[in-house]
């Protein structure tokens, strides 16, 4: 039981990364590809409807591994104190950066606005990237399954580790490029005109700054997290998950070359979903380990909650992703097709 | 007290009190727009529409701020009260994580196409857009009370040999008879902000000679809603609630009502100064034998004062608590007077004319937002010292290793966080409210 709620939580994540993962994008390359308020409403417009749905998911996720894994969430939630804060801040200030910029007209008001968008959404891919590389690298857990990381010390691994160290701004880099292709292609196959092009151009340079730092990330992952390695071996099927990753990377470029846009965003969610998949596959059955002394690490088996509990939880589970399932899809289907300059997201 | 705790404590008072200022309206909200949006539906009358629309967007503004606000509450038990949620989340997981997926879900999708589907969805479709996202924000409520009801009375639940706690029952969990009363009690408590806000805003349209024909909807409607829901909230939920505390939490109704000492036909203490020091209520007005009235339905019943119970588990804040259950109480009668008064002015024909009880209606509107916060007050700090009543200290809960320093640093940090968002909020309805409902010819263009 325990494992399905590991792989159920993971999709939700998973989930996640890629919905939420092409709004952040958009934010992330929102100055670059729109330069006037016409161009940046019909940015907005591509995620105003349906953004705050898809960071219901980090909500969502957030509550399945509170009462799934309550060890997990109260360990990891503690010990990660001062970045989730910020990441908190970062939310708020991104998520009223939607909803404000269209309230006053005016040349001040938006682009503030705007501004604070992209900040906040870039440092919020980094900081998500620099979170999956510190569960992958392990943290100082003691005898009682919990730690404080602070935001950085020496900037090396080891059990004296900060939040950011040399691995983990890698893989907060690796985030940035990933998501901010993953915006820049969902912009393009939701707009016309400079926008559009601005948004392929921009892929087509971040593609690379991906392919480069994902094959590094994942060199220096087997070193850094034996266990990852480990799991291939023992259960080489699992090269599914690396293989998925790299049939996204290869197929946006070929769909990018053949301004094929919308099968480019698809390539880019299955290389998201591969290399998500692979760290899920890899570090199981770790939920997050430790760099202390390996005995203290946190399993899905010494993280679950009560056996009722977990069997309960997924007769609900279901009906309610049947429902959200739903849900999404009348509402991307609501707002399906491409939006225009200047037909932003605004009051009516 | 431990410095840690202290500074967790008022962490979590503050955001949860600060975010509550949004939910409150936009549960009741979500209500009376879909009273608007059903008139609209039936009698055809472009009028409701416009004025839902305009309340529509006043209720974007305010969800915006509800999200993002809100967020930080779910992140906090774990990073702030990691011992009780390692404890709990087995539990309580089980209603915040059903909060997020059958309701954020349900609001979220839904917002959006009842703010900007309005052509394309058809007066029944939009219609229906609105109904679920009243629907979600009312479901998203009951998930969070039924998880506060479970910290007042813990059910459903058996303990693992470490202290955790596992869910034994699914359904005593979601039909805990405490969430139930807790449940209604709160949202008429949010319904009754709705309406007057609602009124408030009529108010002043009228005081204004602005938008008048709106302002007349709109104070009708908040008048009339709001003298059902302010009675509803006296009795039978408010009534209700206080019998739950009177039999599940004793300790907590005596720290309440003042009374350090057990007697029979007890009196109901109007207003008085408890002194903690002295164990007594300093300076009281008192109605004889009416606690144990409204307590046991009896004049002469016994009722049990704080000396009944071990110093240590006494409410460790027994002024702030007597404070704010009596502000709650006080202010929920004088919004039965406002209300009734209001009401029999429009039975009359005079409501639309009477300047000074529109001026009453205007100002009122602060007052159900202290109203609320005292409510939820006297639950908070009533519950202490217990995080899970009569399981888990608060002092147990913290986490363990993030210190006074790095709680109180965020603390701070929220602090002007947040006091930027409240003038944002301020400043952005204000000129939602100046600029008014469009007129309904220039409607069909916008």
């Amino acid at each position: 039981m325990e494992t399905v709620w590991y792989c159920l939580v993971s999709l939700m994540i998973a989930a996640y990364v890629l919905l939420d993962g092409f709004d952040l994008g958009a934010g992330i390359i929102h100055l670059w590809v729109a330069r006037n308020d016409a161009e940046r409403r019909q940015v907005i417009g591509t995620i105003g409807p349906v953004w705050d749905g898809n960071e219901v998911w980090l909500l969502a996720a957030g509550g399945t591994l509170y009462f799934a894994f309550p060890a997990l969430y109260a360990s990891g939630f503690s010990g990660f104190y001062l970045p989730l804060m910020i990441v908190l801040w970062l939310l708020i200030l991104r998520g009223i950066s939607i909803e404000f910029r269209g309230q006053v007209p005016g040349p001040i008001w938006a682009p503030a606005w705007d501004f604070l968008f992209c900040v906040s959404s870039a440092l919020l891919a980094v900081f998500f990237g620099a979170a999956l590389g510190n569960v992958v690298r392990g943290v100082p857990l003691d005898a009682n399954g919990y730690f404080f990381e602070p935001l950085w010390t020496n900037f090396r691994l080891g059990p004296n580790s900060g939040i950011l160290d040399w691995y983990t701004i890698l893989t907060g880099l690796t985030a940035f490029f990933a998501l901010g292709m993953h915006g820049a292609l969902w912009v393009a196959m939701k707009t016309t005109e400079a926008v559009n092009e601005r948004a392929l151009w921009l892929a087509r340079r971040f593609w690379w700054g991906v392919g480069a730092l994902t094959v590094l990330i994942t060199l220096l992952t087997f070193r850094v997290q034996p266990q990852v390695l480990n799991n291939l071996r023992e259960h080489p099927w699992g090269l599914i998950f690396p293989a998925l990753a790299i049939a996204g990377f290869l197929g946006t470029r070929r769909f990018l070359t053949r301004h094929d846009d919308g099968r480019a965003f698809l390539s880019s969610c299955a290389y998201l979903a591969g290399m998500l998949t692979s760290v899920v596959f890899g570090l199981y059955p770790y939920v997050l380990p430790a760099s202390t002394n390996p005995e203290y690490s946190l399993t899905i088996y010494n993280a679950k909650a009560g056996e009722y509990g977990l069997r309960i939880g997924l007769f609900w589970w279901l009906i309610g992703m049947a429902l959200v399932a739903g849900y999404f899809t009348y509402v991307y289907r609501h707002f399906a097709g491409k939006v225009k300059p200047g037909a932003g997201y605004e009051e009516h | 007290m431990d410095e840690a705790l202290t500074v967790h404590r008022l962490h979590f008072a503050f955001t949860i009190t600060f975010h509550y200022l949004f939910p409150q309206l936009t549960m009741g909200l979500a209500l009376l727009i879909v009273i608007l949006k059903t008139i609209a539906l039936r009698t055809g009358n472009a009028h409701f529409n416009e004025a839902a629309r305009f309340w529509g967007r006043i209720f974007a503004i305010n969800f915006a701020l509800g999200v993002v606000t809100g967020i930080p509450m779910e992140f906090q038990f774990g990073t702030n009260w990691a011992a009780f949620s390692k404890a709990a989340g087995g539990v309580i997981g089980q209603t915040l994580a059903m909060e997020g997926v059958f309701s954020f879900f349900l609001e979220s999708s839904f917002l959006g196409l009842f703010l900007f589907g309005e052509k394309r969805l058809g007066p029944r479709g939009h219609w229906l857009a609105a109904f679920l996202v009243f629907l979600g924000s009312w479901l998203s409520g009951y998930f969070i009370v039924a998880t506060n009801a479970w910290m007042q009375h813990p059910v459903g639940f058996t303990t693992g040999p470490n202290g955790e706690l596992f869910l034994a029952s699914f359904w005593a969990l979601l039909l805990n008879p405490w969430a139930i009363w807790q449940y209604l009690h709160t949202m008429i408590g949010a319904v009754i902000t709705g309406c007057f806000v609602m009124a408030s805003v009529g108010a002043f349209y009228l005081l204004s000679g602005r938008h008048e024909e709106y302002g007349r909807t709109f104070v009708k409607t908040g008048v009339v809603v709001g003298l059902l829901a302010t009675v509803l909230q006296l009795f039978p939920t408010g009534d209700r609630q206080g019998k739950m505390v009177a039999t599940h939490q004793p300790a907590t109704l005596a720290a309440m009502e003042g009374l350090f000492e057990s007697q029979d036909g007890a009196p109901l203490a109007l207003i008085g100064q408890p002194d903690v020091k002295e164990k007594r209520l300093d300076n009281p007005i008192l109605i004889p034998r009416a606690l144990s009235f409204l307590t046991h339905r009896r004049w002469m019943a016994m009722v049990r004062g704080l000396d009944q119970f071990p110093r240590e588990n006494w409410p460790d804040q027994i002024p702030l608590l007597y404070y704010s259950y009596h502000v709650m109480v006080g202010l929920g009668t004088i919004f039965i007077a406002i209300m009734a008064v209001a009401a029999w002015l429009q039975w009359r024909g005079k409501l639309f004319a009477s300047r000074a009880m529109l001026w009453v209606l205007m100002l009122a509107l602060p007052f159900p937002y202290i109203a609320n916060t005292a409510g939820w007050m006297t639950a908070e700090l009533g519950r202490q010292p217990w995080l899970i009543y009569g399981l888990m200290r608060t002092a147990k809960g913290v986490s363990p290793q993030v210190s006074a320093g790095n709680a109180l640093f965020t603390l701070i940090g929220f602090m002007g966080l947040y006091l930027v968002l409240g003038i944002l909020f301020l400043f952005l309805v204000y000129r939602q409210i100046d600029r008014g409902p469009a007129p309904v010819t220039a409607e069909q263009g916008a």
